[in-house]
């Protein structure tokens, strides 16, 4: 069987609601769960408007850093948040383990919206994690003000991490 | 220092910055993107096997009391990674318009009537070959703002998820002969050698006789994997 061209990306477009809301699921796990944790943001476009149409996703692995299929708990790792009006998300979810030497606990992030040909991607990391985060392999090579666009500060049991996706306060984003 | 920004080694997908394409103006990234780090995170990605995605949500004319209206369809194909090798136990989403070129969704406006018996809405779960099957009506051509007199040719979006998170991925697939792919600027901002991936083809194998036309489109995820650009 030989190479298949990959089919190429395509934007979600404005009317995912309807293929999309029946998997809405911003709780990995419950609000009242041992560790607990939420994360939170807005997303804003090149001016600083809110992007109201927009599908947040997330993977990561579970608090002892496994992955699926590889957990007896059923683990799945999956978030998706519909932003609201306000360009808001908020997930529910437990801060993942430490998947590799030289990683610091992170959150991988999928932004789809109306005017993204391809999804952006980019990490959330922890803002109480700074000595791991000192010696994580992906934000020791960057400068310390892209790195910190990745890195969500705790407030009141809150990781906040907006995502910029164009502009001064613009999001660190990978190719992929 | 290893720099780590990127550039697209195949140019398979269209750009962030599409011109042509006016609601990417404000919202494509300006600074470089950065080499993906391919960890554990990235090699994973969920499982879906386990989901209550039953029969009756891959047939979109089967949602409600009747048929919809339109020109019935079969839609299948497979799930495959760049090696062509089936991705089986994954989760297959679908939305789309009525006949009409009307979403039931609040926020379109074109006035084309809706339809009682289509939501336009779909999903199901890879077979043990990769495979997937809809039944569907084609969907209309709809007009959107973006440059005057501007229409969508006829399409079905897609959201599939591979076997890792680097493999997710989100397209919209048209129909063989349509005049209006070659005046849309979203079909448009793919290279022209890679265009006729998001194309599906008629078969006449899948067609069933005197119920509904077969079209064929396989979805084929990773290989979106830019290449580091050291410098
Ligand atoms: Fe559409």
């Amino acid at each position: 069987m030989g190479e298949a061209d990959p089919t190429p990306s395509q934007t979600v477009g404005p009317f995912f609601d309807i293929g999309l809301r029946w998997l809405h699921t911003p709780e990995l796990v419950g609000p009242c769960v041992p560790g607990a944790i939420r994360i939170a943001g807005q997303v804003f476009d090149g001016v600083g408007d809110p992007i109201p149409d927009a599908v947040i996703e997330i993977f990561q692995a579970d608090p002892d850093g496994r992955f699926p299929p590889d957990t007896e708990t059923g683990w799945r790792g999956f978030g998706r948040c519909l932003s609201d009006p306000d360009g808001g998300f908020r997930f529910v979810t437990v801060k993942p383990g430490s998947v590799a030497a030289g990683s610091a606990p992170h959150v991988d992030v999928s932004v789809f919206a109306r005017g993204l040909l391809q999804r952006l991607v980019t990490r959330c990391y922890f803002g109480d994690e700074e000595r791991a985060n000192a010696a994580d392999r992906v934000l020791r090579t960057l400068g310390d003000g892209v790195a910190a666009t990745m890195v969500a500060p705790a407030e009141d049991g809150t990781y906040r991490f907006d995502i910029h996706v164009q502009g001064e306060k613009e999001t660190a984003f990978f190719a992929w | 220092m290893v720099s780590n920004q990127v550039t697209k080694g195949l140019e398979l997908d269209p750009p962030y910055d599409s011109p042509g394409y006016r609601s990417t103006q404000l919202r494509f990234p300006k600074r470089p993107l950065l080499v993906l780090p391919e960890g554990p995170t990235e090699l994973h990605g969920p499982v879906f096997g386990d989901l209550a995605v039953g029969p009756g949500d891959a047939d979109l004319t089967r949602q409600h009391a009747g048929e919809p209206l339109g020109e019935r369809i079969v839609l299948s194909g497979r799930l495959l990674d760049d090696r062509g090798r089936p991705i089986a136990n994954q989760l297959v989403e679908v939305w789309q318009a009525n006949a009409a070129g009307r979403y039931a969704h609040a926020g379109d406006q074109h006035p084309a009537p809706l339809d009682a018996n289509f939501t336009g809405a779909g999903r199901c779960i890879s077979d043990p070959d990769g495979g997937y099957r809809f039944v569907t009506v084609k969907p209309g051509a709809y007009p959107w703002r973006n440059h005057t007199n501007a229409w969508r040719p006829a399409h079905i979006h897609f959201s599939v998820f591979g076997r890792a998170f680097t493999e997710r991925l989100v397209t919209q697939m048209y129909f063989p002969g349509d005049p209006l792919l070659e005046l849309d600027p979203i079909f448009r901002s793919v290279s022209e050698r890679a265009r006729g991936r998001m194309v599906s083809e008629f078969e006449l194998a899948t067609t069933v006789e005197e119920w509904a036309l077969g079209y064929r489109f396989d979805v084929v995820v990773g290989g979106h994997l830019a290449t580091p650009m050291i410098g």
